[in-house]
């Protein structure tokens, strides 16, 4: 019985600077096949200067079904936001 | 540099016994393409051949200039006859199956990297010039090859036997990478050629090293063949030729 | 579950892809949705790589170093765009493996243009020309498909295509204005893959299943018939400035609509290569089987070292 190529996540860093964006998945065998993988697959049009791989069965997601409780209560925070405090116009700038 | 060379037909020879192996090399890969053990790998032999494609075409550049006859690249490429094309045996043989195709690409990458590291500090700068922004390709295609080596291996009974079948195969074309031509001389004399047979013995020994981490064992059979860089090639060659050559010799003198 | 609850969830979903929301895989999504994905995007991901074929078969042969290396990109492209697609679809908790064994098996299918052979460098030019030219007529609407991972991966597909039409027309100029045997040859190959090309965008409106229920989740914007009308009046000026002839008496421009009327279409052909009896059906299918057989060793070695390796590290932490 063989057994099937894991699959990768691969994020790549498009230049220095940016942060590790999720660029899609593949299969490899192992870490640095999966980092060779990524640099054909994704790479190839000069698309990145570091890639990140991690197997997909280690990624912990949240589940969308508790994304009431998840994610809704920051949505009445509105004094995080700057827009929420009232200045003159005299001052600016700030 | 090459106007004081008295005579810059030893340098042509000498840029085409480099950028033969490439064309050829990359022609096979060429093959592969559509048709590799998934998707991924299909996908890094194709860049492999893409880089090699590249490089071909640089040195046939620059051998075109030097020729100054009005001669293109691609004359160059197609519409030689079978023992006008330089390159070693080792980089014709067929992709009998996937362990040959990383035999193939082994056995000759670990030379590639050799020769182009030496070549950085050619002085003849177009040379130079070419071999450093190969070799980062070519450093790449080493690892990758000799990463595939220890994966077949040391990986399954089965692909053990067939990764050794093709380095016992592969392993008698091998010797004529250090073979030195007229033309190899030559520009060893000039500063502008390598002296590509002092790294035998370290050529051996690196792909030793590696054979053995892979657990295949390095081949003892001391007999070689050699011919291609003096033009006698394998059986394999006119076949190859056959396909590359199609179009220009079926429709010559056209614009593609 | 409930039914009435089932209903409910059902409602909230298409209301919000009616709000132009994106699903993604973890969800709460319709079986049928999960499924018609499942089936839109695998029989994308198989064109892609069955695609492959018919253009890797001139790679050894193009005629200059330059068209070499173009058109091993192209179909390395063409790789990479079956590997997001097949990604997309594994999002849905369907492995590449199965989805391959029901390639194998003939269970899905895949674009019938393929299955036409490639017999002179001027069909290089065609596909590009002709057959990525409808792909992109179709791809383009689904950069905003409802589901996420597709609409991504068809963002990436479509930024990365836009070389291959271009890389197929300029092969085709090239012929026309070369010698009069050059230019025979592409007009022979316009009038190979004239037709295909035209049947690629699917069956008319009347025989077509699916549709609505497509436009709903976005899978389709335009119907096949529409989709094939903006076609036709993109490429008839191009075929124009080749000079080439397309090889339809029937077709003219219609003054009152604006658009080519154009002749009847042949179905049975179309019919025919559907069902497995194009040219080529056996021999692109058998391609992939054989390139999927023989890689089996090679794929079980690279899993057994990592294996190997794996045991190694644990062996040396204890």
């Amino acid at each position: 019985m063989s057994k099937n190529w894991p699959l990768w996540e691969i994020f790549v860093r498009s230049k220095n600077g940016l942060e590790h964006r999720h660029f899609g998945s593949l299969h490899a065998a192992d870490a640095e096949m999966a980092l060779e993988n990524a640099r054909d697959v994704y790479t190839r049009r000069n698309e990145g200067v570091s890639i990140w791989v991690v197997e997909s069965k280690n990624i912990t997601a949240s589940n969308p079904e508790h994304n009431g409780e998840m994610f809704e209560p920051a949505q009445d925070k509105v004094y995080r936001h700057p827009t929420f405090y009232d200045l003159p116009d005299e001052v600016k700038h700030m | 540099m090459s106007s004081t060379l008295k005579d810059s037909r030893l340098l042509e020879n000498y840029i085409l016994t480099i950028a033969d192996n490439s064309l050829i090399l990359a022609q096979r890969l060429g093959e592969l393409c559509g048709h590799g053990p998934n998707l991924e790998t299909d996908i890094a032999l194709t860049n492999i051949s893409l880089d090699l494609l590249g490089q071909t075409r640089s040195y046939y550049q620059y051998a075109a200039k030097l020729a100054g006859d009005g001669k293109t690249e691609d004359d160059i490429a197609f519409l030689r006859i079978e023992r006008e094309y330089k390159n070693c045996l080792l980089v014709e043989q067929p992709n009998t199956h996937f362990g040959y195709v990383i035999g193939r690409q082994f056995l000759f990458d670990v030379y590639h990297f050799m020769l182009l590291e030496k070549l950085q500090n050619s002085e003849d700068e177009t040379l130079a010039a070419i071999a450093k922004k190969s070799i980062k390709e070519v450093s790449y295609h080493k690892r990758f090859s000799g990463d595939w080596i220890k994966r077949l291996g040391d990986g399954t009974e089965e692909s053990n036997q067939k990764m050794q079948e093709a380095i016992n195969d592969l392993w008698r074309f091998t010797d004529e990478l250090f073979y030195m031509t007229d033309a190899e001389n030559a520009m060893v004399e000039e500063g502008i050629g390598i002296d590509i047979s002092a790294f035998k013995e370290s050529y051996y020994s690196q792909v030793s090293e590696i054979l053995k981490e892979a657990t295949l064992a390095v081949p003892e059979n001391k007999y070689f063949n050699k011919g291609g860089k003096e033009g006698v090639h394998t059986e394999h060659m006119g076949y190859i030729l056959a396909d590359l050559q199609y179009m220009q010799r079926t429709y010559p003198n056209m614009q593609w | 579950m409930s039914e009435k609850e089932i209903k409910n969830l059902e409602a909230i979903f298409e209301a919000r892809i009616a709000r132009d929301e994106k699903i993604e895989p973890k969800d709460w999504m319709p079986e049928k949705y999960r499924q018609t994905h499942i089936r839109q995007m695998s029989q994308h991901a198989h064109s892609e790589i069955i695609g492959m074929l018919p253009e890797g078969n001139w790679i050894t042969r193009a005629p200059s170093l330059r068209r070499k290396a173009a058109l091993l990109a192209k179909v390395q492209d063409e790789a990479g765009h079956g590997l997001y697609l097949y990604s997309a679809c594994e999002t849905l908790g369907i492995s590449r493996d199965e989805l391959y064994e029901q390639l194998h098996s003939g269970k899905a299918k895949y674009s019938s243009i393929f299955n036409y052979p490639t017999i002179t460098w001027a069909d290089m030019g065609a596909i590009g020309w002709l057959v990525d030219g409808a792909a992109i007529i179709n791809q383009v609407p689904l950069c905003n498909t409802s589901f996420g991972p597709y609409a991504r991966a068809m963002v990436r597909v479509c930024k990365e295509e836009s070389f291959h039409q271009r890389q197929g027309y300029e092969i085709m100029l090239t012929l026309c204005r070369g010698t009069e045997e050059q230019k025979a040859m592409a007009q022979d190959a316009l009038n190979r893959w004239w037709w295909p090309s035209l049947m690629m965008l699917g069956p008319t409106d009347a025989e077509s299943i699916h549709t609505e229920q497509s436009m709903k989740w976005k899978l389709k914007r335009k119907s096949n018939d529409e989709l094939r009308q903006q076609f036709i009046d993109q490429t008839v000026p191009q075929a124009d400035i080749l000079g080439l002839t397309i090889p339809d008496p029937d077709l003219k421009w219609n003054e009152e609509t604006g658009h080519y009327d154009f002749g009847e279409i042949d179905w049975d052909e179309f019919w025919q290569v559907v069902k497995g009896h194009g040219p080529c059906n056996k021999e692109r299918l058998g391609a992939r089987v054989d390139a999927w057989n023989n890689g089996k060793w090679v794929r079980d070695a690279a899993m057994a070292y990592a294996e190997k390796k794996e045991a190694n590290k644990l062996k040396q932490a204890i």
